[in-house]
């Protein structure tokens, strides 16, 4: 299984990103932003960091840049675009998903472990996955997921909602929300549920003695989702 | 010629930032604020004579680039 991982100048978990696709299977290659052309994959990742520095609103600067348009045509063929943090904002700027990402509601920098439940598994990102909650990490000062009232319903009509913030038993409520976002929401697909954008980050839950191993378990699943 | 153009957020989104801003000028004694809402302002020289072709290209900027038309509103200035 081939993947790609797009280096922005800024990006910083693109390695991290890199060492986990390796560690599960993926044949993978990093790509430059001011590539024309995608290698051949059978997915393509947009890692966190601080493209561009974030410059005039985050990932908006990425979501033009040159690679990108190979990015989108791959995605509107079919092809699955996995946005993670800094990768999510850049999502919503190039339209691939609705929505946008403000500022955390409390304006604070938001680093620590949280727990997301799962909305739906009929796609190829959750399909099989034998746990319903994770334990994933956050790190962003803009995750506060924003839509307007007739894109809400149409994510929720076309069940596009992929995580929520939650706690450990899975419930799904204010106190567990922390960044503000619209309905607890922490990742969204795209309709034809391809392209998946989330703002935490499994990358970083590779090890089981220093993280925890949610993060193996959702790569895992996906290798053998994609095969 | 210069155009500027004036990027604000829409009514309906939250603005954290206008409201901390609201509560330092509060505390410094400024009380009768309503609202504060922080925007973005560009200042554009366009290689271009026509007023209208120049704001025609500015506006096709904020529409690509400069806003985020999900939360953003914004209004174009002919400034020279």
């Amino acid at each position: 299984m081939k993947s790609s991982v797009i280096t922005f100048p800024g990006s910083n978990c693109d390695r991290d990103m890199d060492v986990a696709l390796k560690k599960f299977g993926f044949n993978n290659k990093m790509v430059w932003h001011d590539d024309n052309e995608l290698p051949k994959s059978d997915l393509v990742v947009l890692p966190g960091g601080f493209s561009y520095g974030d410059y005039l609103r985050c990932g908006s600067m990425a979501s033009k840049s040159r690679i990108m348009q190979s990015v989108i045509n791959f995605a509107k063929s079919g092809g699955l675009v996995m946005g993670i943090c800094n990768g999510f904002q850049i999502l919503v700027e190039t339209g691939l998903v609705p929505g946008v990402l403000l500022r955390n509601k409390y304006l604070e920098f938001i680093c620590k472990n949280v727990f997301v439940k799962l909305d739906n598994k009929e796609n190829t990102y959750f399909k099989n996955l034998n746990k319903n909650i994770l334990e994933f990490h956050i790190a962003h000062n803009e995750g506060n997921y924003f839509c307007t009232k007739d894109q809400l319903k149409e994510i929720k009509d076309n069940n596009q909602i992929a995580i929520y913030y939650c706690n450990s038993e899975g419930k799904i409520e204010d106190q567990y929300n922390p960044n503000g976002s619209i309905k607890n929401i922490a990742g969204i697909f795209n309709k034809e549920k391809n392209v998946l954008g989330m703002m935490p980050h499994p990358e970083r839950m590779i090890d089981e003695s220093l993280s925890g191993e949610d993060g193996s378990i959702f790569f895992k699943n996906l290798i053998n989702n994609i095969k | 010629m210069k155009v500027s153009a004036i990027i604000t957020l829409k009514k309906d989104v939250l603005d954290p930032q206008g409201k901390v801003i609201h509560q330092a000028l509060d505390g410094m004694g400024f009380e009768n604020i309503n609202e504060i809402r922080q925007g973005k302002y560009f200042e554009i020289d366009v290689n271009e004579n026509d007023p209208n072709k120049a704001k025609a290209v500015v506006e096709d900027m904020c529409k690509k680039l400069l806003a985020n038309l999900v939360i953003e509103n914004f209004k174009i200035i002919e400034t020279q």
